[in-house]
């Protein structure tokens, strides 16, 4: 799963930093070496990396939902097993991202009170619905197929925590987009029915899953101090071009028909030229107002909510316990 | 496809009744993926539902094989109605609250584990193999679960009233977990299964333990429930089912 935050600038007050550390630091970047957590670092860097661990982490939590949404209804049990499995990995790439987010000095618990508050973004592709079984198909082929061309440059971005994080993560998003793309061959080479159902999940998905690498660069002002600290290896432009290119041939494969009449191969540059993205429907979706925004975070804040009482009870029993130690040390002194 | 019909021998029988629990034991974990109180918690259920799917699937297996009609894991998971499968009746209440969820986990956990132990003994060496397996699994289940009793036993005043109120929900579904019937008798006689008198004591000692550190204490037991394992059950299966077997049911004979 990925994050949009590489196309946002952080807001926050400016802060002048000493133009010899700020040197030193560029340095660092330039001979490709990592920032590890005690390092001295910028402030805007410091935070654009909040910003986007946070948004990347909160990605992989939100994006539990659709894909759960199919859990109890997998058609066998082999899928079941996969699904069940995929989804936990989400879950834990949630996990890594957050302690990785930690070691910039924000809570997790910050973190994701920002998600709950509304302030705090994830990747506009889990505002879609999974409508059928194939979109669970679909998902693991373009939306992690996305997913990993996005991240793959991350595993070499100058933040340590975060690049390690990012290589365990590709390793199995990679996997899940090997799942996913099994998922569609059995349905390709299924019944007319299971084929139609392939095809509309590709006719629903193809779009919101270039839309992942964010605005084009034309219009994304923002990324170039991303790219200075290396933060940010690829534009979205260059990077959605390879998945284009990637998963095109894929995609005729199976046998299915892309939607988009534009979409021709180009001899000269060895590249599929596609037609023009919908960004009024991206930046409706990014702005709450997608199929499934208000869902997501409505199941989100029910669950945090319907867990509050759980977690006091783990704090409380804690405490008691600890309490309840230390007596038994003062009667034994 | 429509409803398949096996012929049972007992063998069959007890089975799958140890598939079906396992199976829907996992489904209801699986309903927290992704709105547990706490991400550590989306991961631990789901593992213990993983595990439990794998038992399930080994499981089912062998029922295909002792069958012999060359029929899958899906075909038995997915193509018999609830008057044939033989869960427990524990395994497919509804997932209730957190604190439900624990205190059923830890009583089919405290049951579970010494079977398995004693399964790996089995004149079946493809269940004394399941089983060796299953133990290990449970184990890890039983303390996870477990350690959760406690917390919540323990923890706060909302915590216990609700640990309270699932234990004295669950409880009289225990009396099902030792339930020896003529399908019993004979596997227990051919060594093929366990005898749950020999794995009551265990059971009890566990859950007292775990209960006594929670501070909580086991109900009395009264009245309990029974039927699943004839077939007859709560209404909440079939809803499980109809959710559970939609694709299959709606495009027979799809592949997927």
């Amino acid at each position: 799963m990925y994050s949009q935050a590489l196309n946002e600038r952080v807001e926050g007050p400016r802060i002048v930093e000493d133009p010899e550390k700020l040197a030193a630091f560029q340095a660092r970047i330039d001979a490709e070496e990592r920032i590890e957590p005690n390092d001295w670092m910028p402030e805007a860097y410091r935070r654009t990396l909040i910003r986007q661990i946070g948004q990347h982490a909160h990605s992989e939590v939100v994006g539990m939902l659709p894909e759960g949404n199919w859990i109890t209804r997998a058609p066998s049990l082999r899928r079941k097993a996969a699904l069940l499995a995929k989804v936990q990995d989400e879950g834990g790439h949630g996990l890594y991202l957050y302690a990785a987010a930690e070691t910039l000095g924000v809570s997790r618990e910050e973190l994701y009170e920002q998600l709950l508050a509304g302030k705090a973004k994830y990747s506009s592709i889990f505002n879609y619905p999974t409508l059928t079984w194939a979109d669970i198909g679909c998902i693991g082929w373009l939306v992690d197929g996305a997913a990993i061309m996005n991240q793959i440059p991350l595993c070499r971005t100058s933040y340590g925590p975060y690049a390690r994080a990012m290589i365990r993560i590709c390793k199995e998003e990679s996997f899940h987009q090997r799942q996913g793309y099994e998922i569609m061959l059995a349905l390709c080479r299924g019944t007319a029915e299971q084929k139609a159902m392939a095809q509309d999940a590709l006719n629903r998905w193809w779009w919101p899953s270039l839309m992942m690498f964010g605005p084009p660069d034309t219009e994304s002002r923002h990324t170039a101090e991303s790219m200075r600290w290396k933060i940010k290896r690829f534009t979205n432009d260059e990077l959605r071009q390879k998945f284009v290119d990637a998963t095109v041939p894929q995609g005729h494969y199976l046998g299915l028909t892309f939607p988009d009449p534009e979409l021709r191969f180009d001899e000269a540059t060895g590249h599929w030229r596609f037609g023009k993205i919908d960004w009024d429907e991206f930046r409706r979706v990014l702005a709450g107002h997608g199929p499934c925004n208000r869902e997501r975070m409505a199941a989100r804040r029910k669950a945090h909510e319907e867990g509050a009482w759980v977690r006091e009870a783990a704090l409380a029993h804690a405490a008691k316990r600890r309490a309840r130690e230390r007596a038994q040390k003062i009667a034994a002194e | 496809m429509t409803t398949i019909h096996l012929e049972e021998t007992p063998h069959l029988t007890y089975v799958l009744r140890l598939a079906d629990t396992a199976l829907v034991n996992a489904h209801r974990l699986s309903e927290w993926c992704g709105h547990a109180p706490m991400l550590e918690e989306d991961l631990a259920l789901v593992n213990i539902a993983l595990d439990l799917l794998g038992q399930a699937r080994l499981l089912y297996e062998h029922a295909a094989g002792l069958e012999g009609k060359g029929r899958t894991e899906d075909d038995l998971a997915y193509l018999r109605d609830a008057p044939q499968f033989k869960n427990l009746l524990i395994a497919e209440l509804p997932r209730g609250d957190f604190a439900f969820t624990i205190v059923r986990q830890t009583l089919l956990s405290a049951f579970f584990h010494p079977f398995w132990q004693q399964a790996v003994g089995s004149t079946d060496r493809t269940l004394a193999g399941i089983a060796g397996k299953a133990e290990k699994e449970v184990a890890y289940h039983l303390r996870h679960a477990g350690a959760w009793l406690v917390r919540l036993g323990d923890g706060t005043e909302e915590s216990r009233r609700r640990t309270v109120e699932a234990l004295e929900t669950l409880w009289p579904y225990t009396g099902e977990l030792f339930e020896v019937d003529t399908v019993g008798e004979a596997m227990i006689e051919a060594g093929i299964a366990p005898d749950p008198a020999t794995i009551r004591p265990v059971f009890e000692e566990s859950v007292d333990r775990l209960l006594g550190e929670a501070g909580l204490e086991r109900p009395v037991a009264g009245w309990m429930q029974t039927g699943g394992l004839r077939g007859v059950h709560t209404e909440h299966l079939g809803h499980m089912l109809a959710v559970m077997q939609h694709l299959q049911r709606a495009y027979p004979g799809a592949v997927w």
